[in-house]
């Protein structure tokens, strides 16, 4: 064959031909900034009430808790693998809290039952598919029924209530003026999971994996380890949200969070990490869950229902990935 | 070029006949590399031609536009076309193709394993019973006969997962003539069977000529070449270099027109330094893919491993990477027994693998060439595990222009180079991480020749500098260029320990295939 | 070979239910009295149905997800079209119902065929859309029993020699499709395109347009479905159905169809949703509550795909000698 490798046989390779601003500049994530804009702008005309802080700050609620596991399931799926039991986790943890409750546990001990119920769900499913060589996606299907299962078993048509007091803090608890806990949590765990992404070995070996998992594999990646670890961080960050939740809610119903996977994933697939595998960024999925939070508290103003909202969101997940590619078949035409 | 003569008569053959099926003047071009530029081949009724080229001269390619798969390029510049009696005809999809009367045996076998060895001949066409229904007694009843008529003693019930390559092989060629082509096309049909079987698909192809059916066989085999062709067509590096009769030609100068340059100069000289014992191999057994493998290698020696495709070479070197676990084998590395459950291990141990398959397990493509490099070095650039960009690069840069990496800048990514580049990254990869055993699985198998001749040179380098090579190769000029000593296998096992003068293309292929 | 495989598994499914139905009459006879196993086969049919299309849609290395959503948004077109016009016969209701199905399946598989997106995506976004439409199309509001005209209801519930229609129908469907599913061309199209894709296209065979027909008949099924149940049950609304592409997907894997493609055939789904029914015909009767269904639809799911897995582990290429047609 014969190879045109451009712009010809240069003896002197230069590290980078483009800058990484300009690079930038050109993605992904500046488009949706500019969405995310757009929306806010929109939403600030269509409503008086969406420009006060206390507004604003309670339109966070809307994604602060499914956003800080779309950090992990982000990093899941660069890897080639998905977690659609994140809801049930949520479901089960909080069951869990609510058992600890009704034992007389204090917050401490409702914090442990909360986020060991998460790591273990996750280590369940970690195991089943990098032990086992399951396909995730069938695995959660599964494990998306057995562990809301579990809560049903336990709970029936029941509700735990009675949580502590002082419990109230993570999902209702302001930090500064309107500055919410649980903001503050999402924006640190956004700075974790980027510099866990973009800025370790163990980043790289997630995109490695993803791009191609027989090559990681043959580069000497230990491919299984690194997808367990995600599963794991997964079920983890499902635990965490659980604890917001639950404590936001003040009640844990066995129904609790359901449906959230597909908002997960939503945010997950609109912050431009790609479904199949092996590209992605934390900082597409902070802007995407804005994006998301800011649609659902627009809608909301203008009093639409639930449900319709959920068309738009799975409108917006096909549209997401449609869109561009119904582009680049009308541009080569 | 004084083969341009050849060219002029390939419009009709001396006998008067018209080709059945001719390409004429077809390009085909992949992002960043021309695989086919502006070729012309002929194939008439009743004769055997013959396709030679280098691995990566366009062969597979001209297979893939005759059956449907590619399309060649389309423009104003490029006006070529495919006729079939002498009509442009186009074949967007595999069926067309076959509807046109071509039928072709691949490389690699593309069938189903988990369908039935029936249904793997007649999937697409089968038997048809009362209200159009698949009758499958009929099917069976006439995949008995198929295989029979090929000599091929194959129960058509079976699935086809559960039999070995050259059965497989069998069956591919049982669905080639269960469509009643005019065209058949055989690529390396002879690559992965027995001598036996090689004999019996001899004639069957005096059979399919004596049909009326134009044939065009692809192979490395100069013999069989001589042995059963009629007519002869060379490319190089995607060009058509030369036709004509075979009765014309000589073997010396086929393999010129092929290579386009004498073969004998092609290899470095070696200063034979052969060190101390550094890897020892026991017992090495796997349920289905090899048996019994024991050797040592020593530093600065260059163990050839050689064979006919699916012999189990390339199984076996998996297994010693920690790919898929043998059910018994030892490995010391100087002197000291390692365990190695992973590839990770492998590397860990100083035992690195340059796969066959570049695309797939060699380089991650859609990463750039620097990340491709340190990915197993990356303990070494980063600190506390927080990368650190300007190491990786200095990493990269130094192993890279070892090897004389043409790229446009090293932040590319590895798709975007050619084949010979990417080999190179995935070689720059495996020496950055100081290894002390480099095994090289078809290292140049897909690349152009000038980056051929750098990959040997920079073997025998590595060599030279005291690295334990093993190499798998299945071009036997390499084998013997390049190796120190050679071992052959055969259906998963070592049937011989060549070297010296005991390293003769001869004693290699009796070896091989078992003669 | 094969035919002993398939045999096997699907023997063992077959034993597995005996075992199942054994243990129960063991404690509680009536349960296995002929009167009550055809009203648990009736009530499986549904799931029957499904599973026939979803095991398709995997065969070919996709899955649909939507199954439950257009089973739903169908029934309550029909639902209030039979209020809008109770004379409508029966006959086009079918009609509506499977056209309707079918358009919704086409939708999925235009998407994945034409625009190459993943299937899980289409599907879970379909999922959503779909259930969003029926609360626009109904305002929130249930279409009951007392709405529907006495011949909309009926037709699920005729019998004909002692066997409701809705079983019927689940079985004509499954004699249907063994027929299309061994029988033609695109039947085994759809295995060949889930087997190996690549192969596949080198046969002529377009991957694509294969998984477009594997949605359209999982929609066709979806949409025909959809009236029964609602009829059967005479209510419809926005719920109807919810997470019952679970069980429809459970009901697969548990039938030895493997997700990964080109593994399965209609006896295998017909057994695993027949698994599946006789479990949840059971719970009551052995005083389980209902809330345990969920949790052992999963478990049942992880316990299927690990034993599958199990079972077509691959085994490496064959290459020596004397381990040819050994496994």
């Amino acid at each position: 064959m014969t190879a045109i490798d451009q712009p010809s046989q240069n003896r002197n390779v230069p590290d980078r031909l483009q800058s990484t601003a300009a690079q930038r500049l050109k993605s992904w994530e500046s488009l949706l900034l500019m969405v995310a804009l757009a929306i806010f702008i929109a939403n600030s005309f269509a409503s008086p009430y969406f420009l006060n802080a206390w507004n604003l700050s309670d339109a966070t609620f809307n994604f602060t808790e499914k956003a800080m596991i779309a950090f992990a399931m982000a990093l899941l799926i660069i890897s080639g693998e998905i977690d659609l039991s994140v809801a049930s986790i949520i479901a089960l943890a909080s069951t869990a809290m609510g058992a600890a409750v009704q034992a007389g546990a204090g917050t401490p001990v409702l914090l442990l039952a909360g986020l060991g119920t998460g790591l273990l769900c996750g280590a369940f499913n970690g195991l089943l598919v990098t032990r086992m060589g399951l396909p995730s996606i069938v695995v959660t299907i599964g494990t998306m029924s057995l562990f809301r299962g579990i809560s049903y078993i336990i709970l029936g048509d029941q509700a735990y209530r009675g949580y502590p007091a002082d419990f109230a803090f993570f999902g209702q608890g302001y930090v500064f003026w309107v500055i919410s806990f649980e903001f503050v949590l999402f924006a640190i765990l956004a700075v974790i999971y980027g510099v866990i992404l973009h800025m370790t070995n163990f980043g790289r070996a997630v995109y490695a994996i993803g791009n191609n998992p027989t090559g990681a594999l043959f580069s000497g990646i230990r491919v299984a380890r690194v997808k367990f670890i995600l599963f794991l961080l997964t079920g983890l960050m499902a635990g965490v949200a659980a604890i917001c939740l639950t404590s936001r809610l003040g009640s844990t119903r066995p129904s609790i969070a359901l449906g959230w996977e597909l908002e997960v994933v939503t945010m997950v697939v609109l912050g431009g990490v790609n479904i199949l595998g092996g590209s992605g960024t934390i900082p597409g999925v902070v802007i995407a869950a804005f994006v998301m939070g800011l649609v659902t508290f627009g809608l909301g103003l203008l009093n639409v229902p639930g449900i319709v909202m959920s068309i738009v969101i799975g409108a917006l997940l096909i549209g997401v990935i449609a869109l561009p590619r119904l582009w680049t078949m009308w541009k080569t035409r | 070029m004084q083969m341009q003569s050849h060219i002029m008569d390939s419009a009709s053959d001396s006998s008067g006949a018209l080709p059945v099926l001719s390409l004429d003047g077809i390009t085909k071009s992949f992002p960043g590399v021309v695989a086919l530029s502006d070729v012309s081949l002929s194939l008439y009724p009743g004769q055997v031609t013959a396709l030679v080229g280098e691995n990566g001269a366009g062969k597979s390619t001209v297979v893939k536009i005759f059956t449907g798969i590619y399309q060649p390029d389309s423009g104003h510049d490029t006006s070529g076309s495919i006729r079939v009696d002498g009509e442009a005809m186009s074949f967007p999809t595999a069926q067309d193709a076959a509807n046109a009367g071509i039928t072709a045996i691949h490389q690699e076998t593309v069938l189903f394993d988990e369908l039935s060895v029936a249904e793997n001949i007649f999937l697409g066409h089968a038997p048809r019973g009362r209200f159009g229904l698949i009758d499958w007694a009929e099917m069976a009843q006439r995949a008995t006969e198929l295989l029979n008529s090929i000599g091929a003693d194959i129960d058509p019930g079976h699935k086809l997962r559960d039999l070995g390559i050259a059965n497989k092989h069998l069956v591919a060629i049982a669905r080639a003539l269960s469509i009643d082509a005019r065209v058949v096309i055989m690529d390396e049909p002879t690559a992965a069977l027995s001598h036996k079987e090689i004999h019996e698909l001899y004639d069957l192809v005096e059979k399919l000529k004596s049909q009326g059916k134009a044939i065009l066989f692809i192979s490395h085999k100069f013999d069989e070449i001589f042995r059963i062709a009629d007519r002869f067509t060379v490319f190089r590096d995607g060009q058509l270099v030369g036709d004509g009769r075979i009765d014309e030609i000589t073997e010396s100068e086929l393999v010129k027109m092929m290579v386009g340059r004498d073969v004998s100069q092609i290899f470095p000289q070696r200063r034979s330094s052969i060190g101390d014992k550094t890897l020892h191999v026991g017992g090495y057994n796997h349920p289905t893919e090899f048996a019994d493998i024991s050797f040592e290698l020593s530093r600065g020696e260059i163990l050839g491993f050689y064979g006919l495709v699916g012999a189990g070479r390339s199984e076996f070197m998996q297994a010693l990477f920690g790919i898929t676990a043998p059910s018994s084998g030892k490995v010391q590395i100087d002197g000291q027994s390692v365990a190695i459950h992973s590839p990770a291990d492998a590397v860990a141990n100083g035992i690195v693998y340059v796969p066959e398959d570049r695309g797939k397990q060699g380089a991650i493509t859609a990463l750039p060439i620097f990340q491709n490099v340190t990915l197993p070095s990356l303990g070494r650039t980063s600190k506390n595990n927080f990368l650190r960009l300007a190491e990786e690069f200095k990493l990269t840069r130094e192993y890279t222009e070892r090897l004389d990496l043409r790229a446009a800048s090293l932040d590319t990514n590895v798709a975007n180079l050619s084949g010979g580049n990417q080999q190179k990254v995935v070689i720059a990869k495996w020496l950055a991480t100081q290894p002390k055993v480099i095994i090289l699985d078809e290292p140049t198998k897909g690349i152009d020749i000038g980056s051929k001749a750098a990959v040997h040179e920079f073997m025998a380098e590595l060599a030279d500098q005291g690295l334990a090579v093993i190499m798998v190769s299945s071009e036997i000029p390499e084998i013997l260029g390049m190796s120190d000593r050679v071992i052959v296998m055969r259906e998963g096992r070592m049937v011989a320990e060549l070297s010296g003068d005991e390293l003769t293309p001869e004693t290699l292929v009796r070896h091989a295939a078992g003669i | 070979m094969l035919k002993r495989l398939i045999a096997s598994r699907e023997m063992l499914l077959v034993g597995a239910i005996v075992l199942l139905l054994a243990l129960i009459a063991t404690r509680f006879p009536a349960f296995v009295a002929p009167s009550n196993l055809v009203a648990v086969f009736n009530d499986t049919s549904p799931l029957i149905l499904l599973a026939i299309g979803q095991m398709i849609v995997i065969l070919t290395r996709c899955i649909d997800l939507s199954v439950a959503a257009n089973l739903a948004l169908t029934g309550m077109v029909v639902a209030m079209i039979n209020v809008a016009a109770p004379g409508t016969p029966v006959a086009v209701i079918l009609l509506v119902a499977i056209v309707m199905g079918t358009l919704m399946g086409m939708f999925n598989g235009i998407l994945v065929w034409k625009l190459d997106i993943p299937p899980i995506v289409v599907t879970l976004g379909t999922m959503t859309i779909f259930r969003g439409i029926i609360f626009l199309l109904s305002n929130g509001k249930w279409v009951n029993s007392h709405e529907m005209s006495p011949t909309f209801k009926a037709f699920p519930r005729a019998e004909l020699i002692g066997l409701p229609m809705l079983s019927w129908v689940a079985i004509i469907a499954v004699a249907l499709f063994v027929i299309i599913m061994t029988r033609t061309t695109l039947g085994r199209a759809f295995y060949a395109v889930g087997g190996n894709p690549h192969a596949a296209t080198y046969t002529g065979i377009n991957v694509g347009r294969t998984q477009f027909w594997a949605f359209t008949i999982s929609g066709a099924l979806a949409g025909l479905t959809g009236y029964l149940w609602v009829s059967r049950y005479a209510v419809a609304y926005v719920d109807i159905a919810g997470g019952f592409e679970l069980d429809v997907v459970a009901a697969c894997v548990i039938g030895g169809v493997s997700i990964a493609g080109g593994l399965g055939t209609i006896g295998g789904a017909l057994l695993g949703a027949l698994f599946i029914g006789v479990i949840k015909n059971a719970l009551p009767v052995i005083n389980i509550s209902p809330f345990w269904q969920l949790a052992i639809s999963g478990a049942a799911i992880i316990i299927a795909v690990a034993f599958n897995a199990r079972a077509n582990r691959e085994k490496g290429r064959i290459i020596l000698k004397s381990a040819e047609h050994a496994a």
